[in-house]
């Protein structure tokens, strides 16, 4: 494998997508993050020098509304999934000490 | 004929002439599906009661003349991740094992504008990611042509829904080829659009540049009608692309004399199951006798479209899915010390192995450092992909190959090895990445009885083309969905 | 203390843009809803839902990217800012790195020193965040999406200010730009602008930047001086100590006159910004571009020379009545309605600026119609009303809505007009104050000035001075 995914690469990811693992998962990940690396890096072999990189197939643009006010209170609807709520509003952990 | 053997377009018919009750057409779907769910596991949700009180309004409604169309009062089922208003839409996690959304999906409320019922929700991968409908946390669906097998995925539980009758029609999304493989699986029609032709809005996101919903169905008049539907300009959806030529059903014709068809000499090398290729050579062959010029060429780039899809699915589903955080609505685990442990556990405990893979990957692929190497590069790459279809299309009206490489594998086969699993996309990847349609119909089966699906690809909003050729090698072949019902060699 | 430091300052600057709805979706941006009540699926992240770009945002953003002379980068994108908080409800922030909407501009700020241009690196469009709320007695939070997807543009300077006095003119002209432009209230108490302060420290000289640190939470011009002169003094500490700054983002408190780092574990600030694939390119035209400069407003140069040219106004004048949109507009609205301009001008700069400072308001916050003050001009034109009156009437005015004619007949506070009334009270006062009246004959012209007065007193105020002035010359 060329790609070698270390302890702390998937701690480091673990904490941007806020994903805690096992440690058999852990070992799990970063096996498969590295054979996938691997299998990306194939795309190395092309040259791409001066191509622009495609986000949209299509060349569609400017798709805009105006600045009219068309939604209403929707509150009971917008808090009804809610794991935790208190007046309206989302719970959640404290966030301020 | 059995209820359950219609075609959507013909139950909507009998429905009209007073064959048929929507009550019954609804009642007959709730037995098929009572019948072979224990099976089959092809649904989340099945919502009886509001399919049944939805029954009477829809007659009511067709009664009075007031719904005239070829869907009206006809069953549907929804996959799992299109939003349902009041009823349970799980995308088959767990994270979202409680949530029920709270407005409807554009292509959804265009179905009930045609007076479509919803009868449930059907089983899927895990968010749409897997090739198998294994990775559902509400267990694995299985195939009805073999319960042994897989019906394919991520739309696995649309596709086996209509092979085995429960529904004669359903609705399903394609990133990767989500709705052509499980339909080449099973052996029904799917469809999937043009990127834009349905409108996104609704649907739960997992890879947005490559998402869009199509329908999967019993022969290319269902496809055509139900394309009609659910195609429509949204102003919700910035990316839907406003369109004059949604008339599908005036494309189904029997006759493809002059026709070119390009076969992708790159995509019948190895790794393609023999028994599949000759299939589909067997399929080339009845296009080219009723008069279509078929031409092999080079695609080129097919071993980079993998690379390239998952690292801009992946990347955009880190992102997609970072809104699941046991906050808004869904899974909140029980017991958390803080706010980023309630995150951490939650989403961990939440989400399936195969999610978590993605999600780490496409986190690392555009985390600091690493943008470049990856995911702009794979957007490069995209780039040329989708160059390399234009060349093609400039000679050629259709793409005629595989759906997938081999039929249907054994359920419990494929998810030890990610890399394998991904491989069963190469033939339906790159038609996301490139934005262009796709369709895959039945061919034949192996010899274990397993459906093949021949895939039609063209040319950006160039459905037409493909509804053509489908629908002339349906008038040439008869309509295999049917057939296999009639002779009801459902393997159980 | 053997060296001299230099404090370099960049600052990044939010402003609330004036829209009636949010960036994304159709809610509304008006303050003051119940939680959550100004919320829809796509501010609130529900799976499923997906943007729409609201065009006035556009518009407004490229209005002040051109009037602080940017370059407008007529294709551009959005971006998503990934990073995990609860305000921030799909977990990511839509915003703008790769492609900015303006890049490369400056304004010009005058300071006791002179003049001198700040350098603008880029302004690009985002949407702000959600409202956490704290409750003491609680273990948990609350999140409130109403102000979640208000339209943002984020003005970011280049390292270009070195001291306090600069930031405050730098943000005053900003301020003054984009009020306007009518694209932001820009009140810094509310949150309707705001500022990061980016600072760093080096020897005067010095090619190389220091390490800078970014300091959030500053909700007042005080408090930014504060915190810049505060942090000025950490750095230089560290330094002098022979330590290292660390490049973090610290929060001021203003309550202690400190600042703390805000770093945690689990911040990692690595943003995985990557283009949203829910929008779609903007591609503007040289026309769009065009009509949005045809439709600038006069800036305050302009309108100062206007003023001095159309309404022969003083400079002075003109300096204080042009310094915020809002009293210019007052200023012509009443115009316009056929009152004289330097007694307007007047009143804007005596009695309004007055009333500002006393109760530390804004321009902005001003509500009175420029139809009452035209009144209350035209009923002391008219000698209706004397001028102390007049300033008594304002003041109410000021705070409530009153027809001034209305209240000056109500209250009973017009000028007694009534020759043989007056004639009466100064025959009175004359013979009450023989002592003045003596003085007044010696040639102590003062004198009379205390006639006046007790006569205006007899009258309550209700008289015009000069006809009592001249009646009591007259009697005298």
């Amino acid at each position: 494998m060329a790609n070698v995914i270390s302890d702390e690469t998937i701690e480091y990811v673990g904490i941007l997508a806020k994903l805690e693992l096992s440690s058999s998962e852990k070992e799990e990940a970063k096996s498969d993050m590295g054979r996938m690396l691997d299998y990306i890096d194939k795309l190395g072999e092309l040259n791409t020098d001066g191509i622009e990189p495609m986000s949209h197939v299509f060349p569609v643009k400017n798709v805009w509304r105006e600045d009219v006010v068309t939604n209403g209170d929707d509150r009971d609807n917008i808090i009804s999934n809610a794991p935790g709520e208190k007046d309206g509003m989302f719970e959640v952990p404290k966030t301020f000490e | 004929m059995q209820i359950s053997e219609y075609t959507a377009v013909e139950l909507s018919k009998a429905i009209k002439e007073k064959k048929v009750t929507v009550k019954e057409a609804v009642e007959a779907c709730l037995a098929v599906i009572k019948e072979k769910e224990p099976t089959l596991n092809a649904f989340v949700t099945v919502d009886e009661e509001g399919a049944l009180k939805e029954a009477d309004e829809i007659q009511k409604k067709i009664d009075s003349g007031e719904l005239t169309g070829p869907l009206a009062g006809v069953p549907v089922a929804i996959k799992d991740n299109m939003c349902t208003e009041g009823l349970l839409t799980t995308c088959s996690s767990k994270i979202l094992y409680n949530f029920v959304p709270t407005f409807s999906s554009e292509a959804v409320l265009n179905l009930k504008k045609a007076g479509a019922i919803i009868i449930g929700k059907t089983n899927m991968d895990e968010f749409a990611m897997g090739s198998t409908c294994e990775t559902s946390y509400y267990g694995p669906t299985k195939n009805p042509r073999n319960p042994e097998h897989v019906p394919g995925g991520s739309s696995g539980g649309s596709a086996a829904a209509v092979a085995a009758g429960e529904v004669p029609y359903s609705l399903g999304s394609d990133t990767g080829g989500s709705i052509r493989q499980p339909a080449s699986y099973c052996g029904v029609v799917g469809m999937k659009p043009t990127y834009g032709r349905v409108s996104r809005y609704g649907l739960v996101a997992y890879g947005s540049s490559l998402d869009q919903i199509g329908p999967l169905c019993m022969d290319v008049t269902d496809c055509a009608t139900i394309m009609e539907a659910i195609c429509s300009h949204d102003i919700k959806d910035s990316t839907s692309v406003e369109r004059d030529d949604n008339d599908f059903t005036s494309a189904l014709v029997d006759d493809v004399k002059g026709m070119k068809i390009g076969i992708p000499k790159d995509y019948f090398g190895d790794g393609l199951n023999s028994e599949v290729k000759e299939a589909i050579m067997k399929a080339v062959d009845v296009l080219k006798s009723k008069g279509a010029i078929v031409e092999e060429f080079d695609l080129s780039l097919v071993e980079y479209a993998i690379p390239t899809y998952y690292t801009i699915a992946a990347a955009e589903a880190s992102s997609n899915l970072e809104r699941f955080d046991g906050i808004k609505y869904g899974y909140r685990t029980e017991e958390y010390n803080g706010l980023h442990n309630m995150y951490k556990k939650s989403r961990s405990e939440g989400f399936g192995p195969e999610v978590k893979r993605r999600i780490m990957l496409g986190s690392f692929v555009l985390s600091s450092g690493y943008y470049d190497a990856y995911y702009l590069k794979a957007l490069k790459v995209k780039a040329l992909i989708k160059k390399a279809f234009d060349e093609a299309f400039s000679k050629y009206d259709i793409i005629v190959a595989p759906a997938a490489p081999t039929t249907a594998p054994m359920i419990g086969k494929s998810l030890s090895d990610p890399i394998a699993m991904y491989l069963s996309d190469i033939y339906t990847i790159s038609a996301n990445l490139a934005g262009i349609p796709g369709m895959s119909i039945p061919c034949g089966t192996d010899s274990k009885g397993l459906p093949i699906g021949l895939q039609l690809l063209g040319d950006c909003f160039n459905e037409h083309k493909l509804i053509r050729a489908a629908y002339a090698y349906e008038c040439e072949t008869g309509v295999y969905t049917k057939q296999h019902m009639l002779n009801g060699k459902d393997g159980e | 203390m053997g060296k001299n430091y230099e404090t370099v300052i960049g600052l990044e600057v939010h402003v609330e843009l004036a829209t009636k709805t949010k960036i994304f979706c159709g809610c509304s941006t008006a303050f003051g809803g119940a939680p959550n009540t100004h919320t829809c699926p796509v501010c609130t992240g529900m799976p499923g839902s997906l943007p729409v770009l609201n065009k006035q945002v556009l518009e407004y953003a490229v209005a002040v990217g051109l009037a602080t002379n940017c370059d407008i980068t007529q294709y551009c994108k959005f971006d998503r800012k990934n990073y995990f908080y609860p305000d921030n409800p799909q977990n990511y922030q839509i915003s703008q790195l790769y492609l900015p909407i303006c890049r490369n501009g400056y304004v010009e700020i005058e300071t006791e020193n002179g003049t001198k241009d700040i350098g603008i690196h880029e302004i690009h469009m985002e949407e702000d965040a959600g409202k956490l709320i704290h409750d003491e007695w609680d273990d948990c939070s609350y999140v409130d999406y109403n102000r979640s997807g208000v339209p943002l543009i984020e003005i970011v300077s280049e390292p270009d200010m070195r001291s306090a006095d600069e930031v405050i003119a730098y943000l005053e002209k900003l301020k003054m730009i984009v009020q306007y432009l009518g694209a932001s209230d820009c009140k810094l108490q509310e949150g309707s602008m705001r500022a990061d302060v980016n600072l760093s420290i080096r020897e005067v000289g010095a090619k190389e930047f220091g390490t800078r640190t970014e300091m959030k939470n500053l909700n007042s011009f005080k408090a930014i001086r504060r915190a810049i002169e505060g942090e000025t003094e950490r750095q230089i500490d560290i330094i002098e100590s022979g330590e290292k700054v660390i490049q973090e983002t610290r929060r001021w408190d203003d309550n202690e006159g400190e600042s703390y780092a805000m770093r945690s574990k689990e911040d990692a600030q690595d943003y995985r910004y990557f283009p949203d694939p829910d929008l779609v390119p903007i591609s503007l035209s040289d026309e769009f571009l065009d009509e949005i400069k045809s439709r600038q407003p006069e800036f305050r140069n302009e309108k100062m020379a206007r003023y001095m040219e159309e309404y022969k106004l003083p400079e002075y004048d003109v300096n204080i009545i042009t310094e915020s949109k809002k009293m210019a507009d007052i200023f012509e609205n009443t115009v316009a309605i056929g009152a004289d301009p330097k007694k307007v001008s007047n009143y804007l700069m005596g009695e309004t600026m007055r009333i500002l400072k006393e109760k530390e308001m804004d321009p902005q916050d001003i509500s009175f119609k420029p139809e009452a003050l035209a009144k209350l001009i035209k009923l002391q034109e008219s000698k209706a009303i004397n001028g102390k009156v007049a300033k008594d009437v304002f003041e109410v005015l000021f705070f409530e809505d009153i027809d001034p004619e209305k209240y000056v007949e109500e209250k009973g506070l017009k000028t007694v007009n009534d020759e043989g009334a007056l004639r009466k009270v100064v025959e009175e006062v004359i013979k009450n104050n023989p002592q003045s009246v003596e003085d007044y004959h010696n040639g102590k012209e003062k004198a009379i000035g205390f006639l006046v007065g007790q006569t205006m007193k007899a009258m309550q105020g209700k008289a015009d001075p000069a006809s009592v002035n001249a009646m009591l010359k007259e009697f005298l």
